[in-house]
């Protein structure tokens, strides 16, 4: 069963067409890595199935339901970390977990227990009075996830989760998105590194808003000759014109 | 849901470093300072003073003139045409010319002019200086007991209603009070919002399925705590340093600004949900504030604007306000007698929090 469908979807700011007529879809349970050079559009894109930005065209749907009418429908199924820090660095770091599992409607007993059961998987527990500005990015990184899926939505959206994050905290990270994919969230993510890529079911990789591949990085490789998903991005994205 | 949402706000109410200060220092420093620097009382009006006479009597009036406190004695002139330069010269902005045989024509004829010539370039200073001389020199006609002047004037009395002795503070502090809960209730929450947008916090809760309006109502609630316990920090400081105590119910004060408070943080919310920044957010308010201000009736009356002004003061929700707390500080209006007022302010919180959930967009 598919959870997020995409036809022809497109985004234009003006003159400027930031997602160019995408079609695609994720099955319920994927891990699905959204690649593309900066600029390609992947993170409109992903607003866009967040219901956070209205499509100009084409059609979508996200655990079912429709990203131009029912988009608080859509976001009570979904979780979202946005590229840049959103949560509230003026908050203590149990306090962020309170609100958001508040906002999602856990109950009073259960936000207690999920915030600790929270602190205790991303080791956290001696922070927990921390104001979040004051913590490291790799672990301000890691509480937007768990904040993210703390509700346990049907889907995830990640958008650059571990950028500039160090490789060790990035491997945690990636046992969390495991962690939760297991627990049958379907993750939608996006990134740069492209050892990441291989650890995703099926990956697209986006050029100038436009969809030019989408498959398992397994035949990818093999589609496109390549022993890494690095050859296979720069064979791609070699002919992108739009960039930093 | 609204629970955890007001938590948030409290707490980072509470951590600002900047907020909590502002909230104890603004009713104090407004309601201590404006008062006496908004004062049209007129006072140090200089006095250029021509003397034809010399007389006994001519001293006596220049005497009398100087110890009513309203006027410095800037020069004593022999012709019009010196005292004319020190105008000239803005030294003087008013000149009292006592003519020859002033007081021998006081004697045998009963009566006699003195010029009273005053520079309006300051419309105000000269047109109460002017006045205050009159009222003087008519005392002095009282007190020789030559009044033909007051005599024929058919003995006017004027009596002062609601504030006898037309203190300007007591007049100005409850106005100022009013202006307080707009400062308050409109800009710190015109910047809220759009702080959330800067830091990208808004990001995170506009992906969440938290309603419009109750993101709204926990931004609002808390602006309206801090506005009502500002109102009591006012209400304090009037009558701690201007012995001011509402004539009429203190309640009907605290209902009033409920209901004003609600509208100025919609208006405030509003302002917030359509900048992109706390810069422009901050320009916005500013230019609707000045208009508000200038058109409300705090400093100016609004029955001596021109039509089309006064016409837009009914547009203007801090005008019922400042109307609102004079009434019941000096002279102890009712609510039935405001009902008017009331409805209106109810008008303009719906108008401007439906302005503001409107405005306030959780897709782009």
């Amino acid at each position: 069963m598919n959870v997020i469908e995409t036809e022809q979807l497109t985004k234009r700011f003006g003159t400027f067409t930031a997602v160019d007529h995408i079609s695609f879809s994720v099955g319920e349970g994927e891990i699905f890595g959204f690649l593309g050079a900066n600029g390609a559009g992947k993170t409109t894109a992903m607003r866009m199935l967040c219901g956070l930005s209205t499509p100009t065209s084409g059609s979508g749907k996200v655990a079912g339901f429709d990203i131009y009418k029912e988009t608080e429908l859509i976001k009570r199924h979904i979780g979202y970390m946005s590229q840049k820090f959103s949560l509230y660095g003026d908050l203590k770091v149990w306090e962020n977990i309170r609100l958001y599992g508040g906002i999602y409607g856990l109950p009073e007993k259960r936000l207690k227990e999920k915030t600790d059961e929270l602190l205790r998987v991303l080791d956290l527990e001696h922070e927990r009075n921390t104001l979040v500005d004051a913590l490291p990015l790799g672990w301000k990184q890691k509480l937007s996830f768990s904040v993210a899926v703390i509700h346990e939505p049907r889907i995830v959206f990640l958008d650059e989760p571990t950028g500039g994050v160090d490789p060790v905290t990035r491997r945690q990270f990636w046992e969390l998105i495991y962690q939760a994919a297991q627990r049958g969230i379907t993750v939608f993510v996006t990134t740069h590194y492209m050892d990441e890529a291989e650890y995703c079911n099926r990956v697209s990789i986006m050029v100038d808003g436009k969809i030019e591949a989408l498959d398992s990085p397994a035949a990818l490789k093999k589609t496109f000759k390549a022993d890494n998903m690095n050859d296979v991005f720069r064979a791609l994205a070699r002919n992108a014109k739009r960039g930093e | 849901m609204l629970k955890y949402l007001l938590e948030k706000e409290f707490k980072q109410i509470k951590r600002d470093s900047f907020l909590p200060r502002i909230i104890f220092l603004l009713p104090i420093l407004q309601l201590v300072i404006l008062p006496f620097a908004a004062n049209f009382e007129m006072r140090n009006i200089n006095l250029s003073i021509v003397d034809n006479d010399h007389s006994v009597l001519s001293q006596q009036l220049r005497e009398k003139v100087l110890s009513s406190g309203y006027f410095n004695l800037v020069d004593v002139s022999a012709k019009y045409d010196e005292a004319l330069t020190s105008i000239e010269s803005n030294k003087a902005d008013i000149i009292l010319e006592i003519p020859f045989r002033f007081e021998e024509r006081l004697g045998r004829e009963g009566g006699a002019e003195v010029l009273i010539a005053a520079n309006s370039v300051n419309g105000t200073k000269g047109g109460m200086g002017s006045s205050y001389l009159s009222s003087i020199l008519m005392d002095f006609n009282q007190e020789k007991g030559l009044s033909p002047a007051a005599g024929q004037m058919g003995g006017i009395r004027v009596t002062n209603l609601f504030n006898p002795h037309l203190n300007y503070k007591i007049y100005m502090v409850p106005g100022i009070m009013a202006f307080l809960l707009t400062i308050i209730g409109g800009f710190l929450s015109a910047l809220n919002i759009v702080s959330e947008k800067e830091k990208g916090t808004i990001e995170q809760i506009n992906v969440t399925p938290v309603p419009k309006a109750l993101f709204l109502l926990s931004k609002l609630i808390p602006f309206w705590v801090i506005g009502l316990f500002l109102l009591t920090i006012g209400a304090l400081v009037a009558w701690l340093v201007y012995g001011l105590i509402p004539v009429g119910h203190l309640g009907i004060i605290y209902l009033f600004a409920a209901v004003y408070l609600m509208a100025f943080t919609g208006f405030g919310l509003a302002i917030s949900s359509i900048s992109s920044s706390q810069q422009q957010a901050m320009f916005t308010a500013f230019f609707f504030f000045i208009i508000f201000l200038l058109l409300s009736g705090l400093f100016t009356p609004i029955s001596s604007m021109p039509e089309w002004a006064q016409a837009l003061t009914r547009f203007n929700p801090v005008r019922y306000l400042v109307e609102v707390m004079r009434m019941v500080y000096l002279k102890g209006s009712s609510l039935a007698d405001m009902s008017g007022h009331f409805a209106i302010i109810c008008l303009f919180a719906v108008f401007f929090n439906v302005l503001a959930v409107l405005s306030y967009r959780k897709n782009s």
